[in-house]
């Protein structure tokens, strides 16, 4: 089994984002990186299928990104157990077109003849979903998205997608096959002391972005990028600790009554 | 016709995301002056087109296909690109679905148009659309414009627009034809379940006091479980803390799990991704507890308190309990 998983640095969940002076990217000088959330679910469920598959196989993490940053992401996922890492290069202003994205994950992974895609089904910062999907196409693979199980088979891959509203259904895809991760699946490990220093002699090819994207141009593009203007319609409850207790007692008996 | 509207069906009549993206395109509509089909299609064809026929549309397209009665991303994505060569729209327009997820970016792939998702807005310069997407956890909003000729495929954002919103009309229906032959379905499905109920139906609860990621870790759980208590509330969830293993699935709220309509949601360090409000926002009173003034939340919670959810927590417990 010859697995790629892609997986993206996006900005931390609970970073203070601030519009960058172009307004086509936010100002990442005081933002701390992490892995996209269903991009940790997706490398670990890569992980499993290797570990669980008699013949073995190599897990191969791929990220783009800027040289400054990305580097530690892959690193990571090389401590978590992936086998070897393909980087992207990428300069500022970033690509934002899902369907070039995609491109350039296709030229760079085309050769290497993978069995299994696995990418995240969403990036925190363009949250297009889009990029696994479009990748199985360029790559003439059968697709998948919001997967939350997966089944080896021989020479084909069972996996339960979710459906809306707590409804589920199991497809097969024959391989080669392009599956995007719902989070949820697994329960991502951490990385072991021996797999942090093991991480630091394993590969990591360089490519660059520019001899990838061919003379490609988007076919969408960011305008502006700005804060959205918000209705408030919430009462706020300040005050002390104290006040703002007695106050929410105050509405929950009083206003809403249910105590 | 200019725009086309991809409809789904959800139990034999019209997906709720369709009718809003029936009202996006009347809207599309009046402001470029363009005319709009529907596209009935798939299992119960027929009767979707009956339905869509009573909406102000100029014309409804009827495709029946024995490939389309079951759902499969290349069949479906196969017939929406002949679909799309023949009739020639402008705009293609659906809803955010799980579907669509599922199968848009591959018509984009196949047609080399771009596929802008998860709109939240439009608005015309220039004469032609700008689309508004969230991106950054909806933290801030980008502007889209497509850079080549049409088609654009574009999808709305679940209640962008108000399907109660949709004009009545009466329109023509008109069957179409598209070529599929089975191998160029890659994948084979088996039919959809509904995963084992869990033990709680949150559905018919008073109040709900829900927990988030904001909760920080399993050890807390307890806090909110003991809020519950004194309230006599169900105890309902986001995701994450599900996926964390904190919860069990059942408590989950939102697209992929329960929808919930109580007197009182009462949420935790809940962010307010459109995921998990899609399931709650039908609530009579929403109160917020969170850390974060920005967090989106606030823009639909009735009564809000910026802080720390464990400190206010334990003591809104004790309050509540000597109140009793
Ligand atoms: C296809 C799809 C389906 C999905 N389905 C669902 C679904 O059914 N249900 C669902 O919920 N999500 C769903 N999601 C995920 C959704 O997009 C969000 O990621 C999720 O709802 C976020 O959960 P959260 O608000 O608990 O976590 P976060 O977004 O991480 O928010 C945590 C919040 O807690 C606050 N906080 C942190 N510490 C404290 C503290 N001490 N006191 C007070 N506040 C604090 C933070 O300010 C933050 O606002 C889905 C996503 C996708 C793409
Ligand atoms: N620059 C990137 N580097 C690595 N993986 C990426 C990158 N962009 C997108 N992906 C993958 O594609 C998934 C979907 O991203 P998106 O289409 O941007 O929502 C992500 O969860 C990642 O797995």
């Amino acid at each position: 089994m010859k697995i790629a998983v892609l997986v993206k640095q996006v900005p931390g969940s609970e970073s203070a984002l601030r519009v960058g002076t172009e307004e086509q990217w936010v100002d990442e000088s005081a933002l701390d990186f992490e892995m996209n959330e269903s991009d940790s679910y997706a490398l670990e469920e890569a992980l499993l299928i290797k570990e669980k598959s008699a013949a073995g196989g190599e897990v191969v993490v791929v990220s783009m990104g800027p040289p400054e940053r990305t580097p530690k992401v892959i690193r990571e996922a090389l401590a978590k157990g992936a086998d070897r890492g393909i980087h992207i290069h990428e300069e500022p202003p970033y690509e934002n077109d899902p369907f070039l994205i995609a491109g350039i994950f296709a030229s760079a992974l085309r050769d290497e003849q993978f069995d299994l895609l696995l990418s995240g089904l969403q990036s925190a910062d363009l949250a297009t979903g889009q990029t696994g999907v479009i990748l199985g196409e360029f790559l003439e693979m059968a697709t998948a998205t919001l997967v939350m199980a997966t089944e080896l088979q021989d020479g084909s891959i069972k996996v339960k997608r979710e459906l809306e509203s707590g409804w589920s259904q199991w497809i097969t895809l024959p391989l080669p096959a392009s599956i995007t991760i719902q989070s949820g699946l697994n329960q991502p490990r951490y990385p072991s002391l021996r797999g942090i220093m093991g991480a630091k002699k394993k590969e990591i090819k360089v490519l660059s972005k520019a001899d990838l994207i061919a003379g490609n141009t988007p076919l969408q593009s960011w305008e502006r990028l700005y804060v959205h203007k918000k209705e408030k319609r919430t009462e706020m409850i300040e005050g002390d600790l104290n006040q703002v207790v007695d106050q929410l007692v105050n509405v929950l008996r009083t206003e809403i009554k249910v105590l | 016709m200019d725009i086309l509207v991809v409809l789904e069906n959800r139990n034999g009549a019209l997906h709720r995301m369709s009718l809003e993206a029936i009202a996006a395109a009347q809207s599309l509509a009046r402001d470029l002056n363009l005319t709009v089909a529907a596209l009935a299609w798939g299992p119960q064809a027929k009767d979707l087109a009956r339905e869509a026929a009573t909406k102000r549309v100029d014309e409804v397209l009827s495709l029946e296909h024995e490939l389309l009665e079951k759902y499969s991303s290349d069949g479906y994505a196969e017939a929406i690109k002949q679909v799309i060569e023949q009739e020639a729209p402008r705009y293609v327009l659906v809803g955010h679905t799980y579907m669509v997820r599922d199968y848009f970016p591959k018509v984009s792939a196949r047609i080399r148009k771009p596929f802008v998702g998860d709109v939240v807005a439009y608005r015309i310069e220039d004469g032609s659309p700008v689309f508004t997407r969230q991106v950054f956890n909806a933290k801030l909003v980008v502007d889209v414009a497509p850079q080549v000729a049409p088609p654009v495929l574009v999808s709305f954002q679940s209640a962008t627009f108000q399907a109660d919103a949709v004009e009545a009309g009466t329109a023509p229906v008109r069957d179409i034809t598209v070529a599929l032959e089975a191998e160029q379905i890659k994948t084979q499905s088996e039919p959809p379940f509904q995963e084992a109920a869990g033990d709680v139906d949150l559905s018919s609860a008073e109040v709900i006091v829900s927990v988030g990621r904001g909760i920080g870790k399993e050890e807390n759980i307890p806090l909110a479980g003991e809020l519950a208590e004194a309230m006599g509330a169900e105890l309902g969830s986001s995701r994450p803390v599900v996926d964390a293993g904190w919860l069990p699935s059942s408590r989950q709220v939102g697209s992929s799990g329960q929808s919930v309509a109580p007197k009182l949601y009462f949420a935790l360090g809940i962010s307010g991704a459109i995921q998990h409000v899609v399931g709650m926002k039908g609530s009579k009173n929403v109160v917020a507890i969170n850390k974060d003034p920005e967090a989106p939340i606030f823009e639909i919670a009735d009564y809000g308190v910026v802080g720390d959810l464990l400190e206010i927590v334990p003591k809104l417990t004790e309050a509540i309990k000597e109140q009793s």
